[in-house]
């Protein structure tokens, strides 16, 4: 029998715990990543989202559980293997300064190219394709050292796109940038998400950007979940209160009815 | 662009490679030396002339030594690059990171060994070289990156031990100590076209897998993390080019002795010129190696003639300027 839960899963991640040497980084997290969604990972810093996107790609071993990847235990996966069906978005730092943005985009197809590195026609249309869905194709010929850092984001979010995988995860891709890119980087992502029936997976730090843009929305506090299920329902003054210890209070949109917060000072 | 570089630095190395065959401390006009090459290898006569003796030195000297100083130059720089893009830093060259000490350390206790045919010494120079790379690259490491500061500081410090072991073995078997003197001095201590075959195969290996290697290496410019997400097998990648540079730097220093800066000054360069794209990062650093040695080693031979410098000596006095015009402009670099 299987269960509607594990029908629907994708990432379906079983009492994981993991460490840095002797600092416990997850401590026996379970949720599950439903197909089409887009969950929200918040917590405060040090909560554990980056160690959960590090385990779920492979660059951290788990110390304890397992995550099943398309009901598929992760580690049993080849790293090209695992590639195409998940990508990462990670923060737009460490960039390869020296590459263009079509020659880094065009990385996102490691997976299916060979040692050599040569890239096929589906290689380049998928390239190109992922660069004119996150409209960067003006871009193609910059280096990556000369564009700002929003352009950076996109590169990085059109490189996991080109890598063709049903699964994306991000890493607060909108932590270092402004208003304006913030809001058009998350706008692009929801339209590919529903474009393609993309699954999304993404840690974030901005409250009402996750209330505005994620199905559901999962709170860690200390390498654990604290708290999971509907933004409207997790996103309360009192589990805020309880895991930033910050006071906040909270509104409904005038217009979407989402959950607004706001810190009290 | 890129057929626009081969060209040029292929018509460079052709270029270097006849005046090495021509000058020296006698001189074969190069019209001549061009002659007698394309007469011995396709057989057909000239009608001019010139001493019997041009036709020896020309074949069995200055040829094979041409052709061992334009691998050796164009190994250098290959692994030198490849090391640079592995560590994802611009001061990793087979020299600064003590893997060309490392290398000389093994040719050198072989070499010492009582009853040792010549053609072990490129495996002591491997197995040097390798363990070299291996302990400073566990002890530079700090987490899961290998910072600038720790990783020359290691190669410092791990270079001068394997000097130091170097020079204990010189001098306890004292009959070989000029011999190795030279050697470590990055003069050519062989000649002939024996040591070449020998040294041939493990060159052309080495050199063939780093070419190989470009674009793995263009991924792990990212970091080995986005590498790895990116779907490289980065683990298995590492070795892979960590035995490729380091069998090519053995092979080199095997035969021409430790000499420094190439693969530091080479890949510079080249990256400044044309770009960090390391599919053709590493053929033109391979090419423009070999023409810089084959430069050095022609200034080395003629500068004081008939004596012959060490061509380490050469290339550290042009080298070691280059390189802190390297470290003073490192703020402002953007290719990298």
């Amino acid at each position: 029998m299987i269960s509607d839960n594990q029908k629907y899963s994708v990432l379906d991640i079983r009492s994981l715990s993991a460490r840095y040497g002797e600092v416990k980084a997850l401590n026996n997290v379970s949720l599950t990543v439903r197909k089409g969604e887009i969950l929200g990972l918040i917590g405060p810093n040090g909560a554990g989202k980056s160690t959960l996107i590090r385990v779920l790609s492979g660059i951290l071993k788990a110390s304890a559980g397992e995550v099943l990847l398309n009901n598929q235990n992760i580690t049993s996966y080849s790293p090209a293997n695992r590639a195409r069906v998940l990508a990462v978005v990670p923060q737009a730092r460490q960039l390869g300064g020296a590459f263009s943005v079509e020659q880094a985009v065009l990385l996102g197809r490691t997976a299916y190219l060979g040692f050599l590195g040569k890239p096929s026609k589906l290689d380049l249309e998928k390239t190109f394709w992922a660069m004119d869905q996150t409209s960067i194709s003006h871009l193609a010929d910059r280096k990556l050292a000369e564009i700002s850092g929003g352009e950076q984001q996109r590169v990085l979010l059109a490189r996991a796109l080109a890598q063709d995988a049903p699964v994306l995860l991000l890493d607060e891709p909108t932590t270092h940038l402004d208003l304006r890119y913030q809001a058009s980087l998350l706008s692009t992502l929801k339209s590919l998400v529903d474009q393609e029936n993309l699954t999304v997976l993404m840690a974030m730090h901005d409250l009402n950007q996750v209330s505005s843009i994620a199905d559901r929305v999962a709170l860690l506090v200390d390498g654990s979940v604290y708290s999971i299920g509907d933004p409207e329902d997790v996103l309360t003054p009192d589990n805020i209160k309880a895991t930033y210890h910050t006071d906040v209070e909270s509104f409904n949109h005038p217009r979407s009815g989402k959950s607004i917060i706001l810190p009290l000072m | 662009m890129l057929k626009r570089s081969f060209l040029l630095l292929t018509g460079l190395l052709v270029l270097a490679f006849v005046l090495s065959i021509a000058l020296g401390a006698v001189t074969i006009p190069p019209g001549n030396a061009l002659q007698i090459l394309i007469g011995k290898l396709t057989g057909a006569e000239f009608s001019g002339s010139w001493p019997e003796y041009f036709e020896t030195i020309l074949w069995e000297i200055r040829l094979p030594h041409a052709i061992l100083v334009a691998l050796t130059g164009a190994a250098l720089a290959g692994s030198g690059a490849a090391f640079q893009g592995l560590f994802r830093n611009p001061l990793a060259d087979p020299y600064l990171i003590g893997v060309a000490s490392g290398a000389g350390l093994g040719a050198i206790a072989v070499m010492s060994l009582p009853q040792v045919g010549r053609y072990l010494v490129p495996v002591g120079a491997f197995l040097g070289a390798l363990g070299t790379i291996y302990a400073v690259y566990t002890l530079a490491k700090v987490g899961r990156i290998v910072p600038l500061t720790t990783l020359i500081l290691a190669g410092v410090a791990i270079g001068s031990f394997t000097s130091a072991i170097t020079s204990f073995l010189m001098l306890v078997s004292d009959q070989m100590i000029l011999q190795a003197m030279g050697f470590l001095l990055g003069g050519s201590t062989v000649s002939g076209w024996e040591p070449l075959s020998i040294a041939f195969p493990y060159l052309l290996s080495g050199m063939t897998l780093l070419i190989l290697s470009g674009h793995s290496l263009n991924v792990l410019q990212f970091g080995e993390e986005q590498a790895q997400q990116l779907g490289l097998a980065v683990e298995k990648i590492k070795i892979l080019i960590i035995v490729a540079a380091s069998l090519t730097t053995a092979a080199a220093v095997s035969f021409s002795g430790v000499i420094g800066f190439i693969g530091l000054v080479v890949p510079h360069v080249i990256r400044m010129v044309w770009g960090g794209d390391y599919k053709k990062l590493i053929p033109l650093s391979i090419l423009g190696g070999g023409f810089t040695l084959l430069m050095s080693d022609l200034a080395a031979r003629i500068v004081m003639a008939p004596r012959t410098l060490p061509v380490g000596i050469v290339t550290a006095l042009i080298g070691a300027p280059f390189f802190l015009w390297i470290l003073r402009r490192a703020k402002r670099e953007v290719f990298w």
